[in-house]
């Protein structure tokens, strides 16, 4: 087919080891090593503590590198591709660094029905990031379009790190919301 | 840890005459009250275990058979009989001893669906109570609740709640003195819709990629970790308590004669009260939408509503009358599915609308099947281009011609969940499409629906 298709070069694709950067921390702290042992002997087999691992990873290094994942893969005992396949797999592991306050705005029909897309572009305004771009220069925000959150009536709902704003959020709640986290009045990404 | 919610939802859970015989509320008593978790208040003001020392009383067959009465369906999407999806478990024999699991399915990925989380939020014991229930009927060693990853102050809430039974004895060992051990374990998903199917859910459970399975075998034969298992949604399950309490033949008498009971519906987009409504099955959606729900919040008519989900296809005016209820709704060319109804009104542009919709798709396909993972790509490159002026008129017949090579020919059910959107579209709005490709711009003139900053 020669008819062509606009260019869109913010998902081009990049190397693993490009878009998953090693992180400082390379180990995990010896409580969460206490954590993940309690999973696997919780469920019949060890290898469904990788899910709970790796989002324990995330809490721990801020973001899942290929040094969490490696450091997954010793905690359980089980292959290190296994643990890239499953932590690529989902889209709540973040795969390179994220700002200290995570925006994720919910942009699917019911949000999008009353305004979702245009306070996506406010949070981009507000934060002067976009979606899929990394943390902004104070490390405070970054942004991502997200699908349903499953509070589609009271929609648009933007999350928060990991609190759901589900409550109608238009650009004054968005700002209220903001100035609170700048007061420090929040809870840090993935505690 | 993220604390229990303590900020109220502005969500509407109830409507004149709720909780009458007319409407009996079953599924969402005291929602909107966030206290109302407690093991305290669900014993003291919703006849909370009440049908769990029943049920224990009775052989876990007879309780099967109650569930065969009530008439059930299952409320995740696909309305399968619940009695008779339990009495698929394999039984044990002289020889053959099986570890039997039920799986709670509270992924609840499906857009414009927001009930489970309302059960999760304020009545987590009755969802408790039901796996405890179809835990004894199949006589399970372990009860799986697998809940999305976003939703992770319900999965601390749920947590909570579950201890409260353990230390009442209604988890553990020995159960009310059965004899008979069980326990609830919650697993947290990582963000991906297509982990609601119920064998994805399952490799997902298991620490896998949340890719769906190849049926047969069906979970019933080798579910969760290689056994037999069920997999049940939240909504399905916490009717179970009340089906129990009331006799399956009284739940039978709600609805209408194939489609029994109450579901939870939800209300979203254009309308004035959003919001959930627990309604008889066969309540017709134009009462819904109008008399509940309030109608259009714009002024402007309401001119399509996706009766069941995202997945459903559309409805355009003459099918607002529709009886709520899976056959009628599959008669009149949707789903029921996931009870979510999404409004648009006249302003709203139905190539915007699908666009967002097949993107959603083509982002959520697991890609293992080519025509799911491809077919799902090309729909949305086409309706982009679309959307973007740069259609011609033999685009439409280029997605008509994908959704049937897509459709019934994948592993499973989301390829198909894509063409239902695309189809109706294109049959019911065909106009506004070739408004797009002639005009290069909208036919309707509400607000916008994409945005401008990229996608995903
Ligand atoms: C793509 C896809 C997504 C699904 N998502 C969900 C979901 O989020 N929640 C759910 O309960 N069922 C979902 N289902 C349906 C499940 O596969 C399964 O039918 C259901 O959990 C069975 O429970 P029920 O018999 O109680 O309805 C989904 C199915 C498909 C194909
Ligand atoms: S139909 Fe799509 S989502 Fe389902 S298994 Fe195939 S590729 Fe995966
Ligand atoms: S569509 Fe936004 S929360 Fe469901």
């Amino acid at each position: 087919m020669n008819h062509p298709l606009p260019p869109d070069t913010a998902n081009e694709p990049l190397a693993p080891g490009q878009r998953l950067p090693d992180s400082e921390r390379k180990e995990f702290s010896p409580e969460a090593l206490v954590e993940i042992q309690a999973i696997m002997a919780k469920f019949p087999d060890k290898l469904a503590a990788t899910l709970p691992a790796l989002h324990i990873a995330q809490r721990e290094f801020g973001f899942v590198s290929l040094a969490a994942m490696k450091a997954v893969a010793q905690a359980i005992g089980i292959p290190e591709g296994h643990v890239f396949g499953v932590a690529t797999f989902y889209t709540m592991y973040q795969k390179a660094p994220v700002g200290r306050f995570h925006l994720q705005v919910c942009t699917n029909i019911s949000c999008a029905l009353r305004g979702a897309a245009q306070l996506l572009e406010k949070v981009c305004e507000k934060t002067g990031v976009k979606p899929g771009q990394g943390p902004s220069a104070d490390g405070l925000w970054s942004v991502e379009e997200v699908e349903c959150l499953a509070g589609c009536g009271s929609g648009p709902c933007v999350q928060v790190n990991h609190d759901v704003y589900d409550e109608f959020v238009d650009e004054k709640k968005l700002l209220e919301v903001m100035e609170a986290c700048k007061r420090g009045d929040y809870r840090p990404w993935a505690k | 840890m993220a604390a229990i919610r303590t900020k109220p939802d502005p969500q509407i859970y109830t409507f004149p005459g709720f909780g009458t015989d007319k409407f009996p509320n079953l599924m969402l008593r005291g929602a909107g009250d966030l206290d109302n978790w407690h093991l305290k208040t669900y014993e003291q003001k919703h006849e909370g275990y009440v049908a769990l020392k029943a049920a224990l009383k009775l052989e876990p067959v007879a309780v099967v058979e109650e569930m065969k009465t009530s008439g059930i369906r299952g409320r995740g999407g696909a309305g399968f009989p619940c009695g008779l999806k339990w009495s698929f478990m394999p039984k044990d024999t002289a020889d053959r001893k099986f570890t039997r699991y039920l799986v709670c399915n509270g992924d609840e990925g499906e857009p414009g669906t927001f009930k489970d989380r309302a059960i999760l939020e304020y009545n987590p014991h009755q969802l408790i109570e039901g796996m405890i229930i179809g835990g004894w009927a199949m006589q399970c060693a372990k009860g799986f609740v697998y809940i999305r990853g976003e939703f992770l102050w319900l999965v601390e809430k749920l947590e909570a709640a579950i201890q409260q039974a353990r230390d009442a004895g209604y988890l553990g060992k020995n159960i009310l003195g059965t004899g008979w051990d069980y326990d609830i374990l919650v697993y947290r998903g990582a963000g991906a819709y297509i982990c609601g199917e119920e064998t994805a859910l399952l490799n997902s459970l298991e620490g896998r990629r949340g890719e769906p399975r190849v049926k047969p075998p069906f979970p019933a034969a080798k579910g969760a970790f290689g056994q037999p298992t069920t997999v049940n949604n939240v909504e399905t399950l916490a009717a179970v308590p009340p089906i129990l309490r009331m006799g399956g033949a009284e739940y039978a008498k709600l609805g209408t004669p194939k489609n029994t009971g109450t579901r939870i519906f939800g209300v979203s987009g254009h309308v004035k009260r959003p919001g959930l409504f627990e309604l008889p099955l066969g309540t017709p959606m134009d009462f819904v939408v109008n008399e509940l729900a309030g109608g259009s919040s714009t002024g402007r008519k309401i001119k399509a509503i996706i009766p069941g989900g995202a997945s459903a296809p559309m409805f355009d005016e003459k099918d607002f009358d529709c009886p709520l209820d899976f056959d009628t709704v599959k008669a009149r060319g949707s789903m029921a599915g996931s009870g979510g109804l999404i409004c648009m009104d006249e302003d709203t542009c139905m190539v915007q609308a699908t666009l967002r919709l097949i993107r959603f798709y083509a982002h959520e396909s697991c890609g293992q099947c080519t025509p799911c993972r491809e077919g799902c790509n090309w729909m949305e490159m086409v309706l982009h281009r679309i959307e973007h002026g740069e259609g011609r008129m033999e685009d439409l017949d280029l997605l008509a011609s994908l959704t049937p090579r897509i459709g019934l020919r994948t592993l499973c059910p989301l390829g198909d969940a894509a063409c239902g959107p695309m189809d109706s579209a294109l049959q019911k709005f065909r106009h506004e499409f070739e408004h797009h490709i002639t005009h290069k711009t909208c036919y309707a003139t509400g607000s916008r629906l994409l945005s401008t900053v990229g996608a995903h």
